[in-house]
Protein backbone atom coordinates (compact mmCIF):
# COMPACT_ATOMS: atom_id res chain seq x y z
CA UNK A 1 0.00 0.00 0.00
CA UNK A 2 1.17 3.48 -0.13
CA UNK A 3 1.98 5.77 3.40
CA UNK A 4 -0.69 8.17 3.99
CA UNK A 5 -0.27 11.92 3.52
CA UNK A 6 2.22 13.61 6.11
CA UNK A 7 4.59 16.50 5.99
CA UNK A 8 8.63 16.67 6.09
CA UNK A 9 11.02 18.61 7.50
CA UNK A 10 14.86 17.69 7.47
CA UNK A 11 16.08 19.78 10.20
CA UNK A 12 19.75 20.97 9.92
CA UNK A 13 20.36 21.27 13.99
CA UNK A 14 19.40 19.24 16.73
CA UNK A 15 18.12 22.51 18.15
CA UNK A 16 16.00 22.79 15.29
CA UNK A 17 14.73 18.92 15.34
CA UNK A 18 13.69 19.47 18.70
CA UNK A 19 11.30 22.14 17.60
CA UNK A 20 9.97 20.24 14.83
CA UNK A 21 9.56 17.42 17.35
CA UNK A 22 6.96 19.12 19.61
CA UNK A 23 4.56 19.47 16.95
CA UNK A 24 1.75 17.81 17.02
CA UNK A 25 1.81 14.27 15.61
CA UNK A 26 5.65 14.60 14.55
CA UNK A 27 7.46 11.80 14.59
CA UNK A 28 11.31 11.28 13.69
CA UNK A 29 12.35 9.30 10.58
CA UNK A 30 16.06 8.08 10.57
CA UNK A 31 16.89 4.60 9.01
CA UNK A 32 13.05 4.17 8.61
CA UNK A 33 13.39 0.47 7.50
CA UNK A 34 10.95 -0.42 10.51
CA UNK A 35 8.74 3.48 10.06
CA UNK A 36 8.44 3.08 6.26
CA UNK A 37 6.83 -0.34 6.30
CA UNK A 38 4.47 0.69 9.43
CA UNK A 39 3.37 3.86 7.27
CA UNK A 40 2.89 1.82 3.70
CA UNK A 41 1.10 -0.28 5.94
CA UNK A 42 -0.87 2.36 7.52
CA UNK A 43 -0.48 1.37 11.11
CA UNK A 44 0.94 4.73 11.78
CA UNK A 45 -0.03 8.29 10.33
CA UNK A 46 1.84 10.93 11.49
CA UNK A 47 1.64 14.26 10.64
CA UNK A 48 4.88 15.58 10.54
CA UNK A 49 8.22 13.95 9.88
CA UNK A 50 11.52 14.93 10.62
CA UNK A 51 14.14 13.39 9.03
CA UNK A 52 17.03 13.50 11.28
CA UNK A 53 19.46 12.04 8.78
CA UNK A 54 21.27 15.36 8.49
CA UNK A 55 22.33 15.72 12.02
CA UNK A 56 26.13 14.63 11.85
CA UNK A 57 26.73 14.84 15.65
CA UNK A 58 24.60 11.64 15.84
CA UNK A 59 26.90 9.45 13.11
CA UNK A 60 29.67 7.30 14.41
CA UNK A 61 31.32 4.96 15.80
CA UNK A 62 34.24 6.02 18.68
CA UNK A 63 36.66 4.43 21.66
CA UNK A 64 37.10 6.04 24.65
CA UNK A 65 38.67 5.23 27.68
CA UNK A 66 37.26 1.36 27.34
CA UNK A 67 33.92 2.74 26.00
CA UNK A 68 32.38 2.27 22.54
CA UNK A 69 30.14 4.86 21.65
CA UNK A 70 28.11 4.19 18.86
CA UNK A 71 26.09 7.34 16.98
CA UNK A 72 22.13 6.91 16.57
CA UNK A 73 22.71 7.34 13.16
CA UNK A 74 25.65 4.39 12.55
CA UNK A 75 23.91 2.15 10.12
CA UNK A 76 23.98 -1.43 10.67
CA UNK A 77 26.12 -1.66 7.61
CA UNK A 78 28.69 0.66 9.01
CA UNK A 79 28.95 -1.78 12.10
CA UNK A 80 29.24 -4.65 10.02
CA UNK A 81 32.13 -3.02 8.92
CA UNK A 82 33.62 -1.21 11.81
CA UNK A 83 37.22 -2.43 13.05
CA UNK A 84 36.05 -0.97 16.38
CA UNK A 85 33.20 -3.18 16.90
CA UNK A 86 34.72 -6.25 15.44
CA UNK A 87 37.68 -6.02 18.05
CA UNK A 88 35.40 -4.53 21.21
CA UNK A 89 32.07 -5.56 20.74
CA UNK A 90 32.40 -8.83 19.10
CA UNK A 91 28.65 -9.66 20.58
CA UNK A 92 27.13 -6.71 18.53
CA UNK A 93 29.49 -7.79 15.37
CA UNK A 94 27.80 -11.28 15.26
CA UNK A 95 24.27 -9.87 16.08
CA UNK A 96 24.78 -6.90 12.92
CA UNK A 97 24.92 -9.99 10.95
CA UNK A 98 21.73 -11.47 11.66
CA UNK A 99 19.87 -7.74 10.89
CA UNK A 100 17.72 -8.19 7.85
CA UNK A 101 19.38 -8.14 5.01
CA UNK A 102 22.26 -6.35 2.60
CA UNK A 103 20.28 -3.75 1.31
CA UNK A 104 18.29 -2.90 4.44
CA UNK A 105 21.35 -3.12 6.52
CA UNK A 106 22.74 0.13 4.53
CA UNK A 107 19.84 2.43 6.15
CA UNK A 108 18.78 1.12 9.01
CA UNK A 109 19.98 2.55 11.92
CA UNK A 110 20.78 1.51 15.92
CA UNK A 111 19.36 4.09 17.01
CA UNK A 112 16.57 3.32 15.26
CA UNK A 113 16.01 -0.33 16.36
CA UNK A 114 16.69 0.72 20.37
CA UNK A 115 13.76 3.67 19.94
CA UNK A 116 11.90 0.95 18.40
CA UNK A 117 12.25 -1.52 20.90
CA UNK A 118 10.97 -4.44 18.85
CA UNK A 119 11.04 -6.93 20.88
CA UNK A 120 12.57 -9.57 18.62
CA UNK A 121 15.53 -7.26 17.59
CA UNK A 122 19.36 -8.23 18.43
CA UNK A 123 20.71 -4.57 19.61
CA UNK A 124 18.28 -4.39 22.48
CA UNK A 125 18.63 -7.45 23.64
CA UNK A 126 22.90 -7.37 23.18
CA UNK A 127 23.07 -3.49 24.47
CA UNK A 128 21.33 -5.13 27.58
CA UNK A 129 23.64 -8.09 28.00
CA UNK A 130 26.21 -5.83 27.92
CA UNK A 131 24.61 -3.35 30.51
CA UNK A 132 25.29 -0.89 28.01
CA UNK A 133 23.52 2.97 28.38
CA UNK A 134 21.45 4.72 26.21
CA UNK A 135 22.28 8.28 25.86
CA UNK A 136 19.20 10.16 25.30
CA UNK A 137 18.64 14.18 24.05
CA UNK A 138 15.92 16.28 23.78
CA UNK A 139 15.20 19.85 23.99
CA UNK A 140 15.49 20.37 27.76
CA UNK A 141 18.29 18.38 27.71
CA UNK A 142 20.39 15.40 27.97
CA UNK A 143 20.15 11.89 30.20
CA UNK A 144 21.80 8.47 30.14
CA UNK A 145 19.40 5.45 30.69
CA UNK A 146 20.81 2.12 31.49
CA UNK A 147 19.55 -0.44 29.17
CA UNK A 148 17.46 -2.41 31.73
CA UNK A 149 15.12 0.78 32.57
CA UNK A 150 15.05 1.70 28.57
CA UNK A 151 13.40 -1.17 27.56
CA UNK A 152 9.66 -0.85 29.37
CA UNK A 153 7.09 -3.24 27.14
CA UNK A 154 6.29 -4.00 23.89
CA UNK A 155 7.57 -0.60 21.48
CA UNK A 156 7.64 1.26 24.87
CA UNK A 157 11.05 2.27 25.86
CA UNK A 158 12.10 5.11 28.72
CA UNK A 159 12.28 7.82 25.72
CA UNK A 160 9.60 10.96 26.37
CA UNK A 161 7.74 12.79 23.56
CA UNK A 162 10.05 14.62 21.78
CA UNK A 163 12.90 12.74 22.62
CA UNK A 164 16.11 11.31 20.46
CA UNK A 165 17.50 8.57 21.05
CA UNK A 166 21.32 10.14 20.45
CA UNK A 167 23.81 7.91 21.40
CA UNK A 168 24.36 3.84 22.64
CA UNK A 169 27.33 3.40 25.02
CA UNK A 170 28.81 -0.10 25.72
CA UNK A 171 31.73 -1.21 27.86
CA UNK A 172 34.60 -2.63 25.50
CA UNK A 173 34.89 -6.47 26.34
CA UNK A 174 37.87 -7.76 28.16
CA UNK A 175 39.90 -9.99 27.14
CA UNK A 176 38.86 -12.70 29.70
CA UNK A 177 35.01 -11.92 29.37
CA UNK A 178 33.27 -13.99 26.99
CA UNK A 179 30.10 -13.23 24.72
CA UNK A 180 27.92 -15.67 22.55
CA UNK A 181 25.11 -14.31 19.98
CA UNK A 182 22.65 -17.03 18.56
CA UNK A 183 19.66 -16.61 16.95
CA UNK A 184 16.74 -18.85 15.01
CA UNK A 185 15.30 -17.50 12.42
CA UNK A 186 12.88 -19.04 9.37
CA UNK A 187 15.30 -17.14 6.78
CA UNK A 188 18.45 -15.65 7.28
CA UNK A 189 18.04 -12.17 8.16
CA UNK A 190 14.03 -12.41 9.16
CA UNK A 191 12.29 -12.21 12.48
CA UNK A 192 14.09 -14.49 15.44
CA UNK A 193 11.81 -16.66 16.21
CA UNK A 194 14.31 -16.66 19.67
CA UNK A 195 17.32 -15.69 20.22
CA UNK A 196 20.12 -15.16 22.95
CA UNK A 197 22.55 -12.46 23.20
CA UNK A 198 25.06 -13.82 26.28
CA UNK A 199 27.96 -12.28 28.63
CA UNK A 200 29.60 -13.82 31.21
CA UNK A 201 32.43 -11.69 33.15
CA UNK A 202 35.92 -12.71 34.05
CA UNK A 203 34.31 -13.85 37.64
CA UNK A 204 32.23 -16.19 35.42
CA UNK A 205 28.86 -13.87 36.38
CA UNK A 206 26.35 -14.38 33.42
CA UNK A 207 23.90 -12.05 31.73
CA UNK A 208 21.84 -14.11 29.42
CA UNK A 209 19.81 -11.72 27.34
CA UNK A 210 16.73 -13.25 25.04
CA UNK A 211 14.84 -11.51 22.36
CA UNK A 212 11.11 -12.54 20.53
CA UNK A 213 11.07 -14.01 24.32
CA UNK A 214 8.24 -11.88 25.87
CA UNK A 215 7.56 -8.15 25.54
CA UNK A 216 10.82 -7.01 25.62
CA UNK A 217 14.33 -8.48 25.93
CA UNK A 218 14.27 -10.62 29.03
CA UNK A 219 17.00 -11.30 31.07
CA UNK A 220 17.04 -15.25 32.16
CA UNK A 221 18.09 -14.43 35.83
CA UNK A 222 17.35 -17.90 37.26
CA UNK A 223 19.25 -19.55 34.46
CA UNK A 224 22.26 -17.08 34.75
CA UNK A 225 22.99 -18.36 38.36
CA UNK A 226 22.77 -22.05 37.59
CA UNK A 227 26.03 -24.34 38.93
CA UNK A 228 25.44 -26.05 35.48
CA UNK A 229 23.62 -26.78 32.11
CA UNK A 230 20.83 -29.00 33.40
CA UNK A 231 20.06 -26.55 35.77
CA UNK A 232 20.25 -23.55 33.99
CA UNK A 233 17.54 -24.96 31.33
CA UNK A 234 15.29 -25.86 34.56
CA UNK A 235 15.65 -22.21 35.10
CA UNK A 236 14.05 -21.27 32.12
CA UNK A 237 10.70 -22.44 32.47
CA UNK A 238 10.56 -19.96 35.64
CA UNK A 239 12.59 -17.05 33.77
CA UNK A 240 10.99 -17.13 30.36
CA UNK A 241 7.27 -16.96 29.25
CA UNK A 242 7.49 -16.47 25.69
CA UNK A 243 4.33 -15.67 24.08
CA UNK A 244 3.78 -17.48 20.72
CA UNK A 245 3.49 -15.98 17.22
CA UNK A 246 1.55 -17.30 14.15
CA UNK A 247 3.94 -20.43 13.55
CA UNK A 248 5.57 -21.56 17.31
CA UNK A 249 3.75 -22.16 20.52
CA UNK A 250 5.15 -20.80 23.76
CA UNK A 251 6.37 -24.42 24.74
CA UNK A 252 7.97 -24.45 21.13
CA UNK A 253 9.94 -21.42 21.76
CA UNK A 254 11.11 -22.42 25.25
CA UNK A 255 12.24 -25.38 23.94
CA UNK A 256 14.34 -23.65 21.57
CA UNK A 257 15.28 -21.15 24.26
CA UNK A 258 17.12 -24.40 25.94
CA UNK A 259 18.57 -25.53 22.67
CA UNK A 260 20.16 -21.73 22.08
CA UNK A 261 21.32 -22.23 26.19
CA UNK A 262 23.01 -25.77 25.57
CA UNK A 263 24.81 -24.37 22.49
CA UNK A 264 25.85 -21.26 24.10
CA UNK A 265 27.03 -23.08 27.33
CA UNK A 266 30.44 -24.07 26.58
CA UNK A 267 31.64 -20.98 24.78
CA UNK A 268 30.48 -19.23 28.05
CA UNK A 269 31.75 -21.51 30.56
CA UNK A 270 35.21 -22.17 28.61
CA UNK A 271 38.27 -20.70 30.40
CA UNK A 272 40.92 -19.07 28.20
CA UNK B 1 3.25 22.18 6.92
CA UNK B 2 4.27 21.38 3.16
CA UNK B 3 2.96 18.45 2.43
CA UNK B 4 5.27 18.09 -1.19
CA UNK B 5 9.05 18.87 -1.41
CA UNK B 6 11.29 19.89 -3.83
CA UNK B 7 14.05 17.74 -4.73
CA UNK B 8 16.80 17.40 -6.80
CA UNK B 9 18.89 14.16 -7.76
CA UNK B 10 21.06 12.67 -9.69
CA UNK B 11 19.23 9.01 -11.68
CA UNK B 12 21.26 7.29 -14.00
CA UNK B 13 23.68 10.14 -14.63
CA UNK B 14 20.86 12.82 -15.09
CA UNK B 15 19.83 15.51 -12.89
CA UNK B 16 16.18 15.79 -12.27
CA UNK B 17 14.01 18.14 -10.38
CA UNK B 18 10.68 17.43 -9.33
CA UNK B 19 8.28 18.89 -7.11
CA UNK B 20 7.00 15.29 -5.47
CA UNK B 21 4.69 14.24 -2.44
CA UNK B 22 6.56 13.53 0.81
CA UNK B 23 4.48 10.37 0.74
CA UNK B 24 5.69 9.19 -1.62
CA UNK B 25 8.57 6.50 -1.85
CA UNK B 26 11.43 6.47 -4.07
CA UNK B 27 10.64 3.28 -6.22
CA UNK B 28 7.06 4.97 -7.32
CA UNK B 29 8.89 7.96 -8.14
CA UNK B 30 11.03 6.20 -10.65
CA UNK B 31 8.41 4.47 -12.07
CA UNK B 32 5.05 7.02 -12.14
CA UNK B 33 7.27 10.32 -12.65
CA UNK B 34 10.75 9.38 -14.30
CA UNK B 35 8.73 6.07 -16.46
CA UNK B 36 11.39 4.09 -15.14
CA UNK B 37 9.70 1.13 -14.79
CA UNK B 38 12.50 -1.81 -14.65
CA UNK B 39 12.71 -1.49 -10.73
CA UNK B 40 9.72 -3.96 -9.67
CA UNK B 41 7.11 -3.46 -6.74
CA UNK B 42 6.37 -6.42 -4.83
CA UNK B 43 5.02 -6.26 -1.17
CA UNK B 44 5.24 -2.69 -0.73
CA UNK B 45 7.04 -3.03 2.88
CA UNK B 46 10.70 -4.44 2.93
CA UNK B 47 10.31 -8.08 3.17
CA UNK B 48 10.31 -9.08 -1.07
CA UNK B 49 13.37 -7.46 -2.51
CA UNK B 50 11.95 -6.40 -5.99
CA UNK B 51 12.42 -2.66 -5.53
CA UNK B 52 16.35 -2.55 -4.82
CA UNK B 53 18.01 0.33 -6.49
CA UNK B 54 21.67 1.82 -5.77
CA UNK B 55 21.89 5.46 -4.14
CA UNK B 56 24.99 6.77 -3.55
CA UNK B 57 26.79 3.46 -4.51
CA UNK B 58 24.78 1.56 -1.64
CA UNK B 59 21.89 -0.83 -2.44
CA UNK B 60 18.48 -0.10 -1.18
CA UNK B 61 14.87 -0.80 -0.92
CA UNK B 62 13.21 1.56 -2.67
CA UNK B 63 9.71 0.99 -0.91
CA UNK B 64 11.75 1.56 2.15
CA UNK B 65 13.13 5.61 1.32
CA UNK B 66 11.00 8.69 0.69
CA UNK B 67 11.93 10.41 -2.81
CA UNK B 68 12.46 13.09 -0.66
CA UNK B 69 15.41 11.29 1.21
CA UNK B 70 16.96 10.99 -2.32
CA UNK B 71 17.01 14.61 -2.64
CA UNK B 72 20.73 15.37 -3.45
CA UNK B 73 21.76 11.50 -3.71
CA UNK B 74 23.40 9.87 -7.02
CA UNK B 75 20.26 7.02 -8.00
CA UNK B 76 20.95 4.28 -10.07
CA UNK B 77 18.40 1.68 -11.42
CA UNK B 78 18.50 -1.42 -13.11
CA UNK B 79 17.90 0.56 -16.73
CA UNK B 80 21.24 2.93 -16.40
CA UNK B 81 23.61 0.10 -15.08
CA UNK B 82 21.82 -2.24 -17.97
CA UNK B 83 22.59 0.74 -20.33
CA UNK B 84 26.23 1.22 -19.13
CA UNK B 85 27.18 -2.63 -19.66
CA UNK B 86 27.69 -2.39 -15.96
CA UNK B 87 25.70 -5.36 -15.75
CA UNK B 88 26.37 -7.59 -19.04
CA UNK B 89 28.31 -10.30 -17.45
CA UNK B 90 25.95 -11.19 -15.11
CA UNK B 91 22.67 -10.80 -17.49
CA UNK B 92 24.31 -13.19 -19.72
CA UNK B 93 24.88 -15.86 -17.13
CA UNK B 94 21.35 -15.19 -15.87
CA UNK B 95 20.30 -16.12 -19.70
CA UNK B 96 22.29 -18.95 -20.23
CA UNK B 97 21.59 -20.67 -16.96
CA UNK B 98 18.01 -19.98 -16.86
CA UNK B 99 18.10 -18.22 -13.85
CA UNK B 100 15.01 -16.29 -14.22
CA UNK B 101 11.34 -17.07 -15.27
CA UNK B 102 9.08 -14.78 -15.26
CA UNK B 103 11.73 -11.91 -14.63
CA UNK B 104 10.31 -9.84 -12.21
CA UNK B 105 12.65 -10.38 -9.52
CA UNK B 106 15.66 -9.92 -11.73
CA UNK B 107 16.50 -6.60 -12.08
CA UNK B 108 17.01 -6.28 -8.40
CA UNK B 109 18.25 -9.72 -8.12
CA UNK B 110 20.85 -8.10 -10.31
CA UNK B 111 21.51 -5.03 -8.43
CA UNK B 112 22.34 -7.20 -5.51
CA UNK B 113 24.52 -9.52 -7.33
CA UNK B 114 26.42 -6.81 -8.40
CA UNK B 115 26.90 -5.13 -4.80
CA UNK B 116 28.55 -8.94 -3.71
CA UNK B 117 30.40 -8.83 -6.69
CA UNK B 118 31.95 -5.43 -5.90
CA UNK B 119 32.35 -5.95 -2.33
CA UNK B 120 33.53 -9.68 -1.97
CA UNK B 121 34.23 -10.71 -5.37
CA UNK B 122 36.25 -14.02 -3.90
CA UNK B 123 32.65 -15.07 -2.12
CA UNK B 124 31.27 -18.50 -1.09
CA UNK B 125 28.37 -20.20 -2.64
CA UNK B 126 26.85 -20.39 0.97
CA UNK B 127 27.57 -16.23 1.05
CA UNK B 128 26.44 -15.51 -2.39
CA UNK B 129 22.88 -17.03 -0.49
CA UNK B 130 23.25 -14.68 2.22
CA UNK B 131 23.72 -11.76 0.45
CA UNK B 132 20.76 -12.84 -1.90
CA UNK B 133 18.43 -13.76 0.80
CA UNK B 134 16.78 -10.70 1.00
CA UNK B 135 15.70 -11.05 -2.54
CA UNK B 136 12.56 -13.21 -3.29
CA UNK B 137 12.07 -15.35 -6.26
CA UNK B 138 9.02 -17.29 -6.64
CA UNK B 139 9.86 -19.11 -9.96
CA UNK B 140 13.47 -20.77 -10.02
CA UNK B 141 14.12 -21.94 -6.72
CA UNK B 142 17.46 -20.01 -6.57
CA UNK B 143 19.42 -22.54 -7.24
CA UNK B 144 20.48 -21.25 -11.06
CA UNK B 145 20.44 -18.28 -9.91
CA UNK B 146 23.29 -18.78 -7.34
CA UNK B 147 24.70 -20.80 -9.96
CA UNK B 148 24.85 -17.81 -12.26
CA UNK B 149 26.55 -15.05 -9.51
CA UNK B 150 28.82 -17.81 -8.72
CA UNK B 151 30.04 -18.84 -12.63
CA UNK B 152 30.77 -14.40 -13.05
CA UNK B 153 32.26 -14.48 -9.56
CA UNK B 154 34.80 -17.37 -10.35
CA UNK B 155 34.81 -17.90 -13.54
CA UNK B 156 33.47 -21.20 -13.58
CA UNK B 157 31.57 -22.35 -16.65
Amino acid sequence: MKAPSFAYAKPRSLAEAFDLLERPGAKALAGGQSLIPSLNMRLSSPELLVDINGLEELRGISLERGVVRIGALTSHAEIERSEVIRKHLPLLAEAVRHVAHPAIRNRGTIGGSLALADPAAEYPACVLAMQGVIFVRGGRGARRIAAQDFFRGLFETGLEPGELVAAVEVTAQLKDERTAFLELARRHGDYAIIGLAAFASSSGARRLAYFGAGDRPVLALGAALARDLEAAKRALDRDLRPPADLYHSSATKLHLAKVLLERAWIGLSKSS
Amino acid sequence: MDRSVEIELTVNGSEVRRRVEARQHLVDFLREELGLTGSHIGCEHGVCGACTVRVNGEIVRGCLMLAAQASGCRVETIEGLSDSGELAALQKAFHERNALQCGFCTPAMLLAARDLQLKNPKASRDEIRAHLSGNYCRCTGYQAIVDAVEEVLHGKG
